[in-house]
């Protein structure tokens, strides 16, 4: 039911480019980008930039204050250069974040796709050893590592990689194993791509953007945890390294608290910026959403549009209650000259452009058009449902002789559930798969009356009852998984209907379903409409729909009615050019084509 | 050419999972098709008709039976022949958002299967042209994303790829399913279009009846997995036999108001003698 939503919002011309260069509008990646770039030059130049050795010893300049002496972040407890340590210090870290990442993603990346892509006995096995490495203690590893053999630190970042790997891997099996039941993969696997070639390609190339942010990550912790080590004592003491340097700092911490500084703010500053690397990547890769608050919400569309769209797309504001007047003796359901936008980058487009629709009492009218003709938005502005991202512009709804555009949020939805039940498109994503069918029953039912609980649920079994699901108990009892699409759409057509509803709206409900599900469907509709002598207002893009179920129809393209009338009229005599094509599409009754000579044969044969 | 049929099924049987836990998705599945003929295949979902179009492309095993494609056996092709074989029988699927590589260019998705099989990467690029031109998409598409196209632009590229290697026989899964009624028409047309120019074979699969009739020269119902009516597309659609075919038949929404009224009644009386079947027995 999302669908139209985002065709209405990417119709605006927004081209999508690499995400490298979607990075580079990110301030904070690009300041975090800099940083680390500062920090690789400054390892690779050392030698040529170090102002002094970084063991060269001046006892004049012992604990030197900074910005003193030509020491300019001032001497250690030695008197040795602390900014010439610091540089050194760089190139010790750069090679622990390298080394620690690369063995990580090469071991984890290479089984986590060999797993996960081909499965069974290689992904039994390697999960296995996975699962035996996880659970190996990183730190005790190391410091048993240190004191049973003379480990360097390349060596020591070597066998972190090692025990870092169970993350990526088991992100890369889960990744893997999602994108391998995709269609694009089967397509290349028919196109007669080897294995290997699919995986490089095509697995990797999807999953490579949480494989970034975690190596990110992880780069940022190898940092941390040298410097860790280092400030333990282990490795060589000699080496000139930034948790050397916080160890060598912290025990003169009574003479010269100050030198603490450097290493932490080195560290700090390192490890931060790929942190935050990896956060601007998961920002761009996932799109995060920065949900603008409600004050620059009014201000964009008032500088957009003006007050009363304000008003009319938040509601509950000082101007909303003169909107909320009712008129008496007016249609069930009143739009008049609706329009609603979208703001993408300030840009306004509009999906929905001053329509105007009545549905009145025991009517049955059909919303027709194709996608990105705005059907699905218009009954969406009146069951209250609009994204988030959506403006009302102008126009008004009105349920009842009562108008909801511009009413507070708590009225609406309790004046919206009584008056009016919904029955959206996919029956089994509207449902929790977590509860069963009898508790999201009850629930609605509770929501929209006072029931109590006991006669809720005997509302539920009775009214599962009327929409022909022949044991309702079992039903009840089920969970959405464990019955069929067109139980399911029954069964949230019950919960629609429960509460006696003076206007159902139906969203495609019966699009997702086989044909002849389909039929009983709208049998159903059809006899509990009857029954009740409620309105009904259905969106579909199936002109078969309209013709079975309704007695109105009304034809919609990007944003506009085009055409409306009886059924029976417009089918048999469309006005609209729109309305004759969508209607020459329809393949009803289309001439077979002609057999080949060739293919006869065979069917002899 | 000879009037030998390009692909054969026989009593092709395909399940899932083992021991008590089996279940026969196929039962004794025949069916046959010629150079440049559409079978079209109907049924709900569950029937097993994707399963079968799966089973032909070799991403499902076959438990009993042969598949046999221009004389010579496919059932059990190692990788190696069924790399070879994806000169001869390619796909296009229902879903065009999800059959195309989001993280890939047209020209990359389009130039893939030709570079699998050996061809050179500038005689791709130009063949890969002509592909588009083939399907009616502008040259200015090649260097821009799958996320870029409607869902009908979109079914064209994955046509133009299942294009690319001159196939002799295309699997077709629900390709106009998600495609709105008039992108559908558009999309039939270049699909028959195609056919009568390169002689292509399509296995057509689709829930849709009027689809089907609309683009097969022969209509096989699916129901349960098994095969239940095979015949000429005009018979199978306005006279068909089997109970279930008559049922989906009259469950198929026209749109004129009075025969779709019609059509209701009699499915109604469908119902009604089912019914009575079932309780006589």
């Amino acid at each position: 039911m999302s669908i139209d939503v985002s065709t209405a919002v990417s119709s605006a011309p927004v081209i999508k480019r690499g995400i490298f260069r979607q990075i580079l509008r990110n301030p904070l990646a690009v300041a975090s980008s800099v940083v680390l770039l500062i920090v690789v030059v400054v390892a690779i130049l050392q030698p040529w930039i170090m102002p002094f050795p970084p063991q060269q010893v001046t006892l004049r300049l012992t604990n030197a204050p900074p910005f003193t002496s030509h020491y300019i972040l001032g001497g250690d407890k030695f008197g040795r250069d602390i900014l010439s340590r610091l540089i050194a210090g760089t190139r010790g870290a750069v090679i622990a974040a390298l080394i620690l990442a690369s063995i990580a993603l090469a071991i984890g990346v290479t089984f986590g796709l060999i797993a996960g892509y081909f499965g069974k006995i290689f992904d039994s096995i390697s999960s296995w050893i996975f699962a035996v490495l996880i659970a190996a203690p990183g730190i005790i590893v190391l410091i048993a590592l240190y004191t049973l053999i003379d480990v360097s630190t390349p060596l020591a970042m070597a066998t972190l990689g090692v025990l870092s790997s169970p993350g990526i891997f088991y992100l890369v099996r889960t990744l893997t194993m999602t994108v391998r039941n995709e269609l694009y993969v089967d397509a290349a696997r028919v196109s007669g791509l080897s294995n290997f070639r699919i995986v490089g390609r095509h697995v990797l190339l999807a999953i490579k953007g949480p494989i970034i942010i975690l190596a990110a990550f992880l780069s940022g912790g190898a940092i941390a945890v040298s410097a860790g080590l280092e400030f333990l004592g282990l490795g060589d003491p000699k080496d000139p390294t930034w948790g050397g340097m916080l160890n060598d700092a912290f025990t003169n911490y009574y003479i010269a608290s100050w030198q603490l500084i450097w290493p932490g703010a080195a560290l700090g500053i390192a490890t931060a910026a790929f942190v935050l690397l990896g956060n601007a990547f998961r920002d761009t890769l996932e799109g995060a959403f920065v949900r603008p608050s409600a004050r620059a919400r009014r201000r964009q569309i008032a500088s957009l549009i003006d007050e009363t769209a304000v008003a009319k797309t938040l509601g509950a504001s000082a101007t909303a209650a003169a909107l909320g007047t009712s008129v008496p003796d007016a249609a069930l359901l009143d739009i008049e000259d609706l329009q609603i936008c979208y703001a993408p980058n300030n840009e306004l487009t509009t999906v929905v452009d001053g329509i105007s629709l009545k549905v009145s009492d025991g009517e049955v009218v059909g919303l027709v058009g194709e996608s990105g003709s705005g059907k699905t938005q218009t009954v969406f502005a009146a069951l209250g449902l609009l994204p988030e991202q959506a403006i009302v512009a102008r126009g008004s709804i009105r349920l009842g002789g009562v108008e909801l555009l511009g009413m507070p949020e708590q009225r609406i939805s309790h004046y919206r559930g009584t008056t009016m039940a919904y029955v959206p498109q996919e029956p089994l994503s509207n449902l929790d798969p977590s509860f069963t069918i009898g508790s999201q029953l009850v629930e609605g039912i509770r929501v929209q009356t006072t029931m109590s609980r006991r006669d809720a649920k005997q509302l539920a079994l009775s009214t599962l009852a009327r929409v022909g699901i022949r044991d309702p108990k079992r039903t009840f009892a089920s969970y959405p998984h464990e019955i069929s699409g067109g139980m399911a759409q029954r069964a949230l057509i019950a919960g629609a209907i429960a509460c006696k509803p003076r206007l159902l709206v139906a969203d495609e409900p019966t699009t997702a379903l086989d044909v002849t599900v389909q039929a009983e469907v709208l049998d159903l509709l059809r006899d509990l409409q009857r029954e009740t002598g409620m309105g009904v207002l259905v969106v579909t893009h199936n002109f078969g729909v309209v013709a079975d179920l309704c007695d109105r129809v009304i034809v919609m393209r990007t944003g506009k009615i085009v055409e409306e009338g009886p059924v029976s009229e417009v089918f048999a005599n469309p006005q609209h050019e729109y309305t004759r094509q969508l209607l020459a599409a329809v393949l009803d009754e289309t001439e077979t084509r002609e057999r080949t000579p060739r293919a006869t044969s065979v069917l002899a044969s | 050419m000879t009037d030998a049929p390009l692909l054969t099924t026989s009593h092709l049987d395909v399940a899932y999972g083992r021991g008590r836990k089996r279940n026969a998705v196929l039962r004794d599945v025949s069916i046959s098709i010629a150079p440049g003929e559409t079978l079209g295949l109907v049924g709900e979902s569950g029937s097993g008709k994707t399963t079968l179009g799966r089973a032909v492309l070799g991403l499902v095993p076959a438990s009993g039976g042969t598949i046999g494609f221009d004389g010579s056996d496919i059932t059990t092709l190692g990788p190696r022949g069924r790399r070879r074989l994806a000169r001869d029988i390619q796909v296009v699927f229902q879903d065009p958002y999800t059959s195309l590589n989001p993280a890939m260019k047209i020209r990359d998705i389009l130039t893939e299967p030709l570079i699998a099989q050996g061809i050179r990467s500038r005689e791709a690029n130009a063949r890969v042209k002509e592909l588009l031109d083939r399907v009616a998409m502008p040259e200015n598409s090649l260097d821009r994303y799958s996320r870029e196209f409607s869902g009908g632009q979109r079914q064209r590229v994955a046509i133009a790829r299942a294009l690319a290697l001159n196939p002799r026989l295309i699997v077709c899964d629900e390709p106009v399913s998600a495609l709105d009624l008039s992108t559908q028409q558009r999309v039939l047309d270049l699909l028959i279009e195609i056919q009568e120019r390169t002689d292509v074979a399509y296995l057509f699969i689709s829930h849709d009846l009027a689809v089907v009739r609309r683009i097969s020269h022969r209509v096989a119902v699916m129901f349960k997995g098994e095969i239940v009516e095979l015949g000429d597309a005009a018979a199978v659609t306005e006279h068909p036999q089997h109970p279930y075919t008559r049922r989906l038949w009259a469950a198929n929404l026209v749109t004129d108001p009075e025969e779709q009224a019609r059509r209701r009644a009699l499915r109604h009386e469908l119902e009604a003698e089912e019914l009575e079947a079932v309780e006589s027995k």
